[in-house]
């Protein structure tokens, strides 16, 4: 038998105010509600709202042989409980089929596991709860934000609990292995590593609707068929829900083509679909040792995306320094704010890697240039900073209280 | 492939901006063989020059009609020429220029009739009836190239009708009009009736050339923010000095210097003094040379707040000496330069954040000077002149 593995990402961050150098020791509106909740809405008419009908109606109709997984972060949830509850409902009753899993992230999608191992391990934590609360389950496997991935994570993945951990099937990392097989990282006991086909999943996400692309139109018999000729275990198809109506419009077919392939993927007996946590039940085949941190981002599927220049540089070690004041105060206010900046959407915006070339990375960016993307942020953390010395530590007086 | 050139300035006799683009075109056009044989009312001036270089001053001297005490400039690049100006009644040109113009165009009949070329390329208002004259000695076909136009000089009050009727005649007569960029284009289109399929755009460029003068700060810790240009209404000179006041606010450190002379001068003086920021503002007056190297090497950034440019070189030669250049919305060069920040002129509270910005955050000033030169090395005007070329070749067939 051969797995069929279907994950989807689901992310929203907190989009940022223009804040201005005036604003700063002035106000502390750093995030843009209007522009968020507007986002949040439209996104969830174009897409999670139809996607997530057409996932519970496909996992009627399979009667529950059709299986997926979602990672959701934090920032989304919030986002949907305060402007799109409809689409937490829906997610719920997802949970309900049992035919659906839900991964474990960092509450922030933020790229914390490079800064801060402290800081990591609350958010990934304040995650595995929400979920919980949400859906009644407790995530049991782990993947990191943007898939970033290293043979640390893989360790500590384990030792957090979890059955299996995601990353890139990237060529250079495999050589001649094949991402159809499950893998465990290099010096864990039992952890299992599962490996992103991109060049399917590219497929769905990037070219579905490129006429250019030699394949299009792409349809859901031919990609059944393309994947029933795979020797493997597992084919995992991992990719951004957003591709479902929002990246890729509904205008392309994408819906119609998602409609039809648990059909034309059952026709074949030897395909059947698992969640990741079922595909880590099965045999790894070998240990990959990964020392340098891979992602799923670009053509270099590396961090430059959002740590290749300065002031993304700049931006995230100013923030990560702030971590012990914040921590040391009482204020609630402040840490979430500070986590809320951690959402690693920020760094991609100040991206200026293609910015001459105007791609995708403009697409997703809110502001003009990189450079005001930047402005703003560097603004709000002096504005932080600022906010970080008016509060009272955690002192001896509030633990007396206490007691 | 020969072309007769029209132009009032050449740079380095003359270095305003059209001077300026018109030696780099030029020199590109030289490049891709093209001969050029390049006229200007000036006296020439013994310099080596990669065109065929010709004065129409004796010409234009044996053409009396009223006589002239000097030669008046269609920018207003002096003050001393604005006091010139109040003399007359007409406040944006001097009644000598137009007498100029016309002689230039008279000597142009004279040109036209000596030398050979396979069509008339002419640069701006001043020398449109020099090429209508050529085209009509010669039959060669014509080419309008608009670095500017009354519009621009003027922000849309008091355009003066007689510019404006030769910018309309030349543009309605010619066989092709070169924009400067899409902005002037449509501006074309929408205030001189000019078909948009008669218009093509040929973006202008930078010369690479430096001579590597040193560039000391005024004092280490001074950080210095840079307007360059003529001190006339197009240019925005009021928005900067409003933006200064506001930066200044919040960055003590920062010092103002503006570069160039106009008939706004003495106002901005005033509302600098008034805000009360008369000792954080320099007044430069007009520079030359290797002044300008100097002053954009000294920049920590450049602002260019025109309310109108249908092209502006300044921003890219800021670029060129590592400075982050901010430039208004209302530009043609907005069009290609990617790596900078893009402001309407009029948003003031925008401008000084930025400008704060790059002030306050060194690794925002890094990062964009950086990835601009980047850009910049795409940018030259041999594709300016390639581009330039193919119009030639369209309108000879």
């Amino acid at each position: 038998m051969t797995s069929v593995c279907i994950y989807f990402q689901v992310h929203q961050p907190f989009r940022m105010t223009s804040y201005r150098v005036f604003d700063i020791g002035k106000h502390a509106n750093y995030f843009d509600e209007k522009k968020n909740e507007e986002i949040t809405k439209k996104v969830a008419a174009k897409c999670y709202l139809p996607a997530n009908k057409l996932m519970l109606d496909l996992i009627a109709k399979t009667n529950g042989k059709f299986k997926i997984a979602y990672s959701i972060s934090g920032t989304a949830l919030e986002q949907f409980e305060r402007y799109a509850p409809e689409v937490i409902e829906l997610f719920k009753e997802l949970a309900k089929t049992g035919c659906v899993e839900f991964l474990g992230e960092t509450y922030y999608h933020s790229l914390s596991f490079l800064y801060s191992q402290k800081e990591f391990e609350e958010q990934v934590k304040k995650h595995d709860k929400k979920i919980k609360e949400l859906f009644g389950q407790r995530p049991r496997v782990f993947r990191n934000t943007e898939l970033i991935y290293n043979n640390e994570l893989g360790k500590f993945a384990e030792k957090m609990g979890y059955k299996a951990v995601l990353a890139e099937g990237w060529d250079r990392i495999l050589e001649w292995r094949s991402p159809n097989f499950v893998y465990m990282p290099v010096g864990t006991k039992k952890i299992k590593l599962l490996l992103k086909n991109y060049k399917l999943s590219d497929d769905i996400a990037f070219r579905f609707s490129n006429r250019d692309w030699v394949e299009w139109p792409l349809t859901a018999e031919k990609f059944a068929a393309w994947i029933s000729a795979i020797q493997g275990q597992t084919i995992n198809l991992f990719m951004d829900y957003e591709t479902i109506g929002e990246h890729q419009w509904e205008e392309t077919g994408i819906f119609d083509f998602l409609k039809c392939l648990p059909f034309e993927l059952l026709k074949y007996s030897h395909i059947e679909f698992k969640t990741p946590s079922e595909v880590a039940d099965m045999d790894a085949v070998a240990t990959l040792d990964i020392p340098n941190t891979i992602s799923w981002a670009d053509m270099e599927r590396d961090l430059s995306a959002w740590t290749g220049n300065k002031m993304q540089q700049s931006a995230l070690q100013e923030l990560y320094k702030l971590e012990s004041a914040i921590k040391k105060s009482s204020d609630k206010k402040l840490l979430e704010d500070w986590r809320k900046l951690q959402t690693s959407d920020h760094f991609y915006y100040m991206c200026v890697k293609y910015f001459s070339d105007g791609d995708v990375h403009k697409y997703f960016n809110p502001y003009d240039t990189p450079y005001e993307s930047y402005l703003a942020f560097m603004n709000i953390l002096n504005d932080l900073a600022i906010r970080i010395k008016k509060t009272p530590a955690k002192g001896l007086f509030s633990r007396l209280l206490r007691k | 492939m020969k072309v007769l050139m029209f132009g009032w300035e050449f740079a380095p006799i003359y270095s305003g901006g059209l001077g300026v683009a018109c030696a780099g075109l030029t020199k590109g056009l030289v490049k891709h063989n093209v001969h050029v044989t390049f006229v200007i009312p000036k006296k020439k001036r013994d310099i080596q020059t990669h065109v065929n270089l010709i004065s129409a001053a004796e010409i234009m001297e044996k053409i009396k009609t009223i006589c002239i005490d000097s030669p008046l400039n269609p920018y207003l690049s002096s003050t001393a020429y604005s006091k010139l100006a109040e003399g007359f009644s007409d406040s944006l040109y001097g009644q000598n220029l137009f007498e100029e113009v016309h002689r230039f165009s008279e000597a142009a009949t004279e040109i036209a009739k000596q030398e050979s070329f396979d069509l008339i390329h002419a640069h701006d208002w001043m020398t449109y009836k020099a090429g209508l004259n050529a085209k009509k000695v010669s039959g060669k076909p014509l080419i309008v190239h608009v670095h500017a136009t009354e519009f621009d000089r003027t922000g849309g009050n008091g355009v003066n009708q007689h510019v404006y009727d030769i910018e309309r005649e030349g543009m309605h007569l010619a066989d092709k009009v070169i924009t400067v960029s899409n902005y002037t284009k449509k501006m074309v289109e929408k205030h001189y009736g000019v078909s948009p399929d008669k218009i093509e755009v040929v973006h202008n460029a930078v010369d690479w050339d430096s001579h590597n003068v040193e560039a000391p700060k005024i004092t280490e810790k001074d950080k210095i923010v840079l307007f360059l240009g003529r001190i006339t209404l197009q240019k925005g000179p009021d928005y900067f000095v409003e933006m200064a006041k506001k930066v200044s606010d919040i960055v003590p450190e920062a010092k103002f210097v503006v570069a160039g002379s106009g008939e706004m001068e003495a106002r901005m003086i005033h509302r600098a003094a008034e805000l009360g920021i008369g000792n954080k503002i320099l007044f430069a007056g007009f520079l030359k040379g290797d002044d300008i190297e100097r002053a954009y090497k000294m920049a920590d950034v450049y602002v260019m707040p025109s309310v109108s440019e249908p092209f502006g070189i300044t921003p890219l030669e800021a670029i060129k000496y590592g400075t982050p250049a901010i430039i208004s919305k209302q530009s043609g060069v907005s069009e290609i330069l990617k790596n900078t920040i893009k402001v309407d002129f009029w948003d003031i509270d925008k401008m000084a954040n930025v400008v704060a910005g790059i002030l306050k955050y060194p690794k925002l000033k890094e990062t964009i000077s950086e990835e601009a030169l980047k850009e910049l090395r795409k940018i030259s005007w041999e594709n300016s002149a390639k581009r330039c070329l193919e119009i030639y070749n369209q309108v000879i067939k």
